[in-house]
């Protein structure tokens, strides 16, 4: 691969923009949802515990299985991103080098 | 032929140093021991053997870094499950559970939840830009010799930290489960991860670490089989045996004290379920959530994994992979856990260890038939190995990611200014290995008998406040130079150390002194209270204050509570007068348990005499969390993106445009070397 490659060009090129783009709203969004969701977990049991207590299923609480769904938002949110890089970013970006190269 | 030679001596040297070390004691019986050496044999035989394979492929500083590039994306994700399931999540989380129940569980999701921030800003751009250590990253566009000096500094700190609970927490946990002396299982931990990372380098580190995740995650699910199968793999019908069991109600009575006198067995069974009996204060929670979320993307030891696999996509592929593990792993914890409650019972667990950390060993033993059966201390064997896997494979790793700051960021970056031959630069590796391991055996053996759980929290909170905001910015902001990485960087360290000097986890004499004249004398009557309005604002949370003051709800007159002393002289003229055996068996257990309290109150008296002030001049903690990240992270960021503002340095910005490309696109990333 040549070493004297103009950055500064491929920065500006329209597709790296809108690869640049679409991945800073995809990644900003996912970050800022499991953070907040991972924040409620603590909030809620420490100042909502009455709504933690609440029996849903035999002796199996709100609180049980918000910690449970912990697990499976942030596997979900992993999904999610791996899909869509797989299939969207890696393309472009695969696009843009074979043009470099 | 030769191969196998080489490691069955290897294993029966390991088998007779074991021997050797023997000692009375442990939660293994002495008729037993041999079952766990032979096991213990068998892992480090197999270690040896992958160890003995990587080192004849470990000939350029790429494979001593970084495995040559070659550990393919489901490889390093078993390798960084096995990196990051430390001893004190695999037993320390189970144990937690057996004895807080709900809190427990709730305690091991950020662990997980951590990943999130690895797997979308950090690992794939990492793999993209860096080549070996942290340092690299950070050199890509800011002064390399002030970036990797830094970064050196920073790797090396927050290493030791965790290597230090390692090693103390790895030498308790060999003593207490089969009795091998403390200083003895110290070397024996040190001398392993040595002898896998001098010869076999970032190779045998990772198969080590892929060893233990295997064999981690098979003995949880064997364990989980028999525990939950016996409710016929039905949640609620296991939750029902919770819920249902004397010994668990029995615990959670003992923990809620005055609080449980009104309630029913159902309640305080289902109590278990509900938060609240172990994370007391929401704001260090949040705290502590801080520094794992943020934390574990700055962990160097975690950021070197990434650079061992060929291309940014494997990089992606290991995430998702150690997601899977790390978090089945976790809810797997949650029934070992709740497991070892119903069927080994809260207080025999704290009768062993405290922390809880032998709830998931005393679970298996329990599921093969008991303390008396073959089958029984085979698993319970079995379980130890692992622990003992455990540790020496996280160690490996954190050796490793110390000695490559030293060698490869210090000597050959700044000290040498990048140019090393070849041979020169692995040899440096080498030679920074022996020092960092010898360092981490004295450290070990220095730190005997001291209270170091809490360097865990803080490792993570160093790495966030220090690590994750240079290598955020320097990927994702345009302004970010060397000025602002090198003063956000010492700034986000130093405030999260000094922090955790002045805050509870340090030993206080005064309160030391307090409470054990409190368990000597008892507490004298207190007159009735009056209740008083609080003045409390949210720094109060944060900070001790003259200001501050609690509110005080009225309370009527309490009478005297005896001392030991007191309750002892008792005990004795009543066992005198006692003339049933039974009776009289109960009460001289009861003169032991009292004499044992009043021995351990004395030695404190003693050891603190005279003393009013910590090691920092405090007679009280100044900072009132446990866990520094709610002030040290945002500090970190803010000092870095200040100072970045207010300065100018031209490389930094000239290179934006190369490095923004190259860690979206992957061109000219590191490739991976042929073997």
């Amino acid at each position: 691969m040549a070493s004297n490659i103009n950055w500064a060009a491929i920065d500006s090129d329209p597709r790296f923009q809108a690869l640049h783009k679409k991945k800073t709203t995809f990644l900003w969004s996912l970050m800022i949802i499991s953070t907040v969701y991972y924040f409620l977990l603590p909030i809620g049991a420490a100042y909502y515990p009455d709504l933690f207590k609440i029996k849903v299923w035999g002796p199996m609480n709100v609180g049980i299985l918000f910690a449970l769904s912990e697990f499976v938002v942030a596997w979900t949110i992993a999904a999610v991103y791996a899909r869509r890089a797989n299939r969207d970013f890696d393309a472009m970006a695969a696009e843009i080098v074979r043009d470099v190269a | 032929m030769k191969k196998s030679l080489w490691a069955g001596s290897a294993l029966l040297l390991s088998l007779f140093a074991c021997q050797a070390a023997f000692a009375e004691g442990g939660a293994v019986a002495d008729q037993y021991k041999w079952l766990t050496f032979v096991v213990f044999g068998a892992i480090i035989g197999l270690t040896m053997y992958v160890t003995y394979r990587a080192a004849k492929q470990t000939s350029s500083a790429a494979d001593f870094y970084a495995a040559g590039r070659s550990v393919t994306g489901v490889q390093n994700g078993w390798a960084i499950a096995g990196d990051y399931l430390s001893a004190a999540s695999f037993l320390g989380i189970a144990g937690l559970i057996s004895l807080y129940g709900y809190d427990g569980f709730m305690y091991s999701v950020g662990w997980l939840v951590a990943y999130i921030t690895v797997l979308l800003v950090i690992a794939e751009p990492c793999r993209n830009i860096g080549k070996y250590t942290l340092g690299d990253i950070l050199a890509f566009r800011n002064n390399p010799k002030a970036s990797k000096t830094v970064a050196a500094i920073s790797t090396v700190t927050v290493s030791t930290f965790y290597l230090t609970a390692q090693m103390v927490g790895g030498g308790v946990l060999v003593k207490t489960l089969i009795g091998i002396d403390y200083e003895i299982s110290v070397i024996a931990v040190g001398i392993l991860m040595l002898t896998y990372v001098v010869f076999g380098g970032m190779k045998a580190t990772t198969w080590v670490q892929i060893i233990k995740a295997i064999l981690l995650v098979t003995a949880s699910i064997l364990l989980v089989l028999f525990t939950w199968g016996q409710y016929g793999f039905s949640f609620p019908g296991f939750l029902d045996a919770v819920v249902g069991n004397a010994d668990v109600q029995k615990q959670v009575a003992k923990l809620l004290g005055d609080a449980a006198t009104n309630m029913t067995p159902e309640q305080l069974g289902q109590r278990f379920l509900e938060p609240g009996l172990f994370l007391k204060n929401p704001i260090d929670q949040i705290s502590l959530g801080m520094a794992l979320v943020l934390g574990t993307a700055g962990l160097p030891h975690i950021l070197m994994r990434f650079f061992t696999v060929p291309t940014a996509q494997d990089a992606r592929k290991s995430v998702i992979w150690a997601m899977g593990i790390i978090g089945g792993f976790y809810v797997l914890t949650l029934f070992l856990g709740m497991g070892a409650a119903i069927n080994v019972t809260p207080a025999t667990i704290v009768g062993l260890d405290k922390g809880g950390n032998m709830a998931a060993p005393l679970l298996a033993q329990f599921v093969g038939g008991g303390p008396d059966s073959l089958l029984g201390n085979f698993f319970l064997a079995f379980v130890a190995a692992v622990a003992f896997a455990t540790i020496v494979a996280v160690v490996a790793g954190l050796v490793l990611a110390a000695a490559s700051a030293m060698s490869h960021d210090l000597y050959v970056g700044v000290v040498r200014g990048d140019h090393a031959t070849a041979q020169e630069q692995i040899t440096a590796a080498r030679v920074a290995t022996v020092i960092v391991g010898a360092l981490a055996i004295y450290v070990g053996i220095a730190a005997k008998g001291q209270n170091v759980a809490h360097l865990v929290a803080l490792a993570f909170a160093v790495a966030a406040s220090s690590n994750l905001p240079a290598v955020f910015l320097t990927l994702y902001w345009k302004k970010t130079n060397t000025y602002g990485v090198v003063a956000g960087m010492l700034v986000g360290a130093f405030s999260a150390i000094y922090l955790v000097m002045v805050s509870p986890n340090m030993t206080y004499p005064l309160a030391k002194i307090a409470d054990a004249k409190k368990v000597l004398e008892g507490t004298p009557a207190t007159p009735a209270k009056e209740a008083a309005a609080a003045q409390w604002g949210f720094s109060c949370e944060l900070f001790a204050s003259a200001d501050c003051k609690k509110e005080v709800k009225a309370s009527p007159e309490k009478p005297a509570v005896p001392g030991a002393k007191e309750k002892l002289a008792k005990a004795q003229t009543d066992l005198a007068a006692l003339a049933d055996e039974a009776a009289k068996a109960a009460k001289q257990k009861e003169i032991a348990g009292l004499e044992k309290a009043i021995k351990a109150a004395e030695d404190d008296l003693k050891k603190f005499e005279g003393q009013t002030t910590s090691m920092m001049g405090l007679e009280k903690p100044w900072f009132q969390l446990k866990n520094p990240g709610l002030i040290s992270i945002p500090l970190g960021f803010l000092v870095t993106i200040l100072v970045s503002l207010f300065t100018r340095d031209r490389r930094s910005d000239e290179m934006w445009d190369e490095l923004y490309v190259r860690q979206n696109t992957g061109i000219n990333a590191e490739g991976a070397q042929a073997h």
